[in-house]
């Protein structure tokens, strides 16, 4: 029975429709199924079509921001419950994530922070165009685990190097994995910097992030 | 209001009475990785060719930028800058985030030119105004600020002013500043374009200054961009847009055929020649989706 509210989470999801996820995710707090299975088995399920449909090309933007609005209303409906029965929804690592100082393009950034959140991180977005040192000094506030960073232009891509530069001289290089993206970003400028982890696009984020922190 | 463009020996005219400018774009290594790796390797013969191609295709003028990281671009904007010079008689439009970078290609580059861009950001406006008023060149001026971009047109219009008033004090002829509403996506924010629409009518309202798009933003994360690229310039040209930094082998017609619209092509005579030159290109095999 669960199974098939299973399947109706994610396909409220697929749809991008808050109003349906909201009701599901009542629905299942109203028959004792555990929000965190909700999410899991339920409402990620959707996060992951819509995504991976995505990278080839078969669903765009707009589908995917809305499956990332009707994700965050679930979860939001969730969150009381899940408080409520003392168990907090596994947190598979904390992200402090930036489009780099001088840089305003926010959609790829927001793209990916939102993929993170659906799928299980913390994740602390500090918008765009954001000094080196406040990225630096959020990582260290909330102990992050990831700091990521997103450049879509290639005079400001310096800045993801600005930032690892600065955390080598601040004896700070290991405490944090690195991640970068944006249009400009290659393989050889990955390697070039020295960062941790690369994407082409935000569902390889989410693969990418999770192998940095060890659960892929 | 007219802003008045140079090359070596040509004029390009850009105003509300005259035929929509077209500035082409794809001298920019940024998503061109071909273009990327000539200028790293010392080659210039590819950002001439790319010149020769949309002039071909009916750029009026052409965009220069040479942002590739790592490399010497105040080194590199002056040799492409003098390659595009000898190969086409177009205005160039010097295109840099790096006021050094600017200040070269401005040198570099015959006649009048034009800066893309200055902001209303305060860093920007000291270091790009006096550049372009010591070369008397032209300006673009982004309608964003120190806290962003602004979500409503009014806001827009409000930077639009600080950056046209701040010319002024400068000694930048008005009609020497060319204002860019911005224009972000439909995909992530389905009003987006229509707050640029309503901005270019404001600020044409407001200040009857010249309007500059980028017209390929609009489209990002939706299928056939193109027509989505084409419908919104169609729709910018009629609420006061004036030139565009795009592509004149995807947009070219469109840009055209909304000049013939608007009462802008006697005879439909540049639209005919338009048609005749493309359609000649085309039958040499150089058909837009190869490019």
């Amino acid at each position: 029975m669960s199974e098939q509210l299973f399947q109706k989470m994610a396909q409220s999801i697929i749809d991008g429709d808050s109003d349906a996820a909201v009701a599901l995710a009542r629905e299942s707090i109203a028959t004792g199924i555990h929000p965190l299975d909700a999410i899991t088995k339920g409402f990620v399920m959707g996060v992951n079509t819509v995504g991976d449909a995505f990278g080839r090309g078969e669903a765009f933007l707009p589908e995917l921001v809305m499956a990332g609005e009707a994700m965050k209303a679930a979860v939001a409906t969730l969150d009381p419950e899940l408080k409520r029965r003392g168990s907090e929804r596994k947190i598979l690592g904390k992200v402090v994530i930036a489009t780099v100082e001088g840089d305003i393009h926010e959609i790829g950034k927001s793209l990916v922070a939102t993929m993170f959140g659906a799928s299980g991180f913390d994740v602390y977005d500090l918008g765009v165009d954001v000094a080196p040192d406040k990225i630096i000094g959020k990582a260290i506030e909330v102990n992050a685990d990831i700091i990521a960073m997103s450049a879509l232009l290639t005079t400001t891509m310096v800045k993801q190097k600005e930032v690892i530069e600065e955390l080598e001289k601040e004896g700070l290089r290991g405490k944090f994995k690195v991640m970068v993206g944006g249009a400009p970003v290659t393989r050889d400028w990955v390697k070039a910097i020295g960062a941790d982890g690369y994407s082409e696009d935000a569902i390889g984020a989410v693969t990418a992030a999770k192998q940095l922190v060890g659960v892929a | 209001m007219h802003t008045i463009l140079r090359s070596g020996k040509k004029e390009v005219t850009i105003g509300i009475d005259k035929p929509f400018v077209i500035i082409g774009e794809k001298i920019n290594p940024t998503g061109n990785k071909k273009l990327a790796a000539a200028l790293q390797e010392g080659r210039f013969d590819f950002a001439r060719q790319l010149a020769e191609r949309q002039v071909a295709w009916g750029a009026d003028a052409l965009d220069i930028n040479v942002g590739v990281p790592g490399l010497d671009e105040v080194a590199a904007v002056v040799k492409v800058v003098t390659a595009a010079a000898e190969s086409v008689d177009v205005p160039l439009c010097l295109d840099s985030a790096n006021p050094d970078v600017l200040r070269a290609g401005l040198k570099a580059a015959p006649g009048k030119p034009l800066v893309n861009s200055v902001s209303g950001e305060e860093k920007r406006l000291e270091a790009i105004l006096p550049l372009v008023k010591e070369r008397g060149a032209a300006v673009i001026g982004l309608t964003m600020d120190d806290n962003g971009i602004p979500k409503t047109p009014e806001e827009r219009v409000a930077v639009a002013e600080k950056i046209l008033q701040r010319a002024a004090k400068m000694g930048i002829p008005i009609e020497d500043v060319i204002i860019d509403p911005l224009v972000l996506t439909v995909g992530s924010d389905s009003k987006a374009a229509l707050v640029t629409l309503q901005t270019i009518e404001l600020i044409r309202k407001e200040f009857d200054v010249n309007i500059n798009l980028g017209a390929s933003n609009v489209s990002f994360g939706l299928p056939d961009r193109l027509t989505v690229n084409q419908t919104f310039l169609a729709m910018a040209i009629q609420a006061g847009a004036t030139c565009s930094i795009t592509d004149p082998i995807k947009l070219g017609t469109t840009i055209r055929a909304s000049d013939l619209l608007l009462g802008r092509d006697n005879y439909a005579a540049r639209f005919i020649k338009y048609f005749r030159n493309t359609e000649a290109l085309r039958e040499q095999g150089a058909e837009p989706a190869k490019v």
